[in-house]
């Protein structure tokens, strides 16, 4: 397919809008010299992601992410920037190691590598149009997913107690 | 739309979250590029839903299969960042510091 093919439909010009400013936010995330510039950076990047979803027609994972991602994780990075470094601005010492150019070179490897497959295994292969609603997404999660459910749920809660287990300071000291 | 320009951009994204995994030195700033590769193995499972949706139509059972997956990789981020940060503040209390490169305590 010729680029001209490609971008004549609007919404892959939205999508080219939206992809480019993910990728701009999560190079931001990985370089910024500022940690809370990099969490919020990681916001842009999420909404991008739930507005792709949203694209694809996943109305019901795109609003799970802005509630899950961008409404709890994110503060909870938040917070733990807080506790562990107290001063917010720019930092005294370095964020990044000195030698970036071998990692740089392996995400680019990476990159060209997967980039490279895809494009070889779909070429031109259209998307469908469909729309996936809640309605779905819950009737087949609570009847043929219910135990992988019920198994993550768990996982929650193990999390949630081993979180204050560890967070918790020792009343014995 | 092709669904190769979604594979693309979670390639993409997946790369530079590698990227920061191995050159940032504070262990938050690594969660939040873990964050980001997570978000494209998202992409991707959220994709080849779309792409496979025609052909699995008539499977009622494994017809969202792909969405499924990408709600329980968010829970399990969820989790993840919930334990991990936990760990750093711990570090950070024994060792004053956040950096995973000072943490050389298991170093013989």
């Amino acid at each position: 397919m010729e680029f001209t093919d490609w971008i004549s439909d609007a919404r892959n010009i939205i999508f080219l809008v939206i992809g480019l400013a993910m990728v701009a936010a999560a190079i931001r995330v990985v370089s910024s010299p500022n940690v809370v510039h990099a969490a919020l950076m990681l916001v842009v990047a999420l909404a991008g992601s739930a507005a792709i979803f949203i694209m694809l027609g996943a109305e019901f994972v795109a609003w799970t992410v802005v509630l899950v991602y961008i409404g709890a994780v994110i503060v909870l990075f938040l917070f733990g920037i807080m506790i562990t470094r107290a001063p917010t601005g720019r930092d005294s010492v370095r964020l990044d190691h000195e030698r970036r150019w071998p990692a740089a070179l392996i995400a680019l490897a990476m990159f060209i590598t997967i980039s490279w497959a895809t494009t070889e295994t779909f070429g031109d292969k259209l998307v469908s149009d469909g729309v996936a609603t809640a309605n779905d997404l819950g009737a087949v999660l609570f009847d043929r997913y219910v135990i992988p459910f019920e198994a993550v749920s768990f996982v929650l809660l193990a999390a949630l107690i081993g979180g204050i287990v560890l967070a918790r300071k020792d009343p014995e000291q | 739309m092709i669904v190769n320009q979604f594979l693309v951009l979670a390639a993409l994204l997946f790369s530079i979250g590698v990227y920061g995994v191995l050159v940032r030195r504070n262990a938050v700033l690594v969660l939040l590029s873990v964050e980001l590769m997570l978000t494209a193995v998202n992409i991707n499972l959220v994709a080849f839903w779309a792409y496979l949706q025609d052909p699995l139509a008539y499977l009622q059972d494994v017809q969202f299969a792909g969405q499924v997956f990408a709600l329980f990789v968010i829970a399990v981020a969820a989790a993840e960042v919930g334990i991990g940060l936990a760990i750093v503040v711990l570090i950070f209390r024994n060792r004053s510091s956040a950096n995973i490169d000072e943490l050389d305590l298991l170093k013989w």
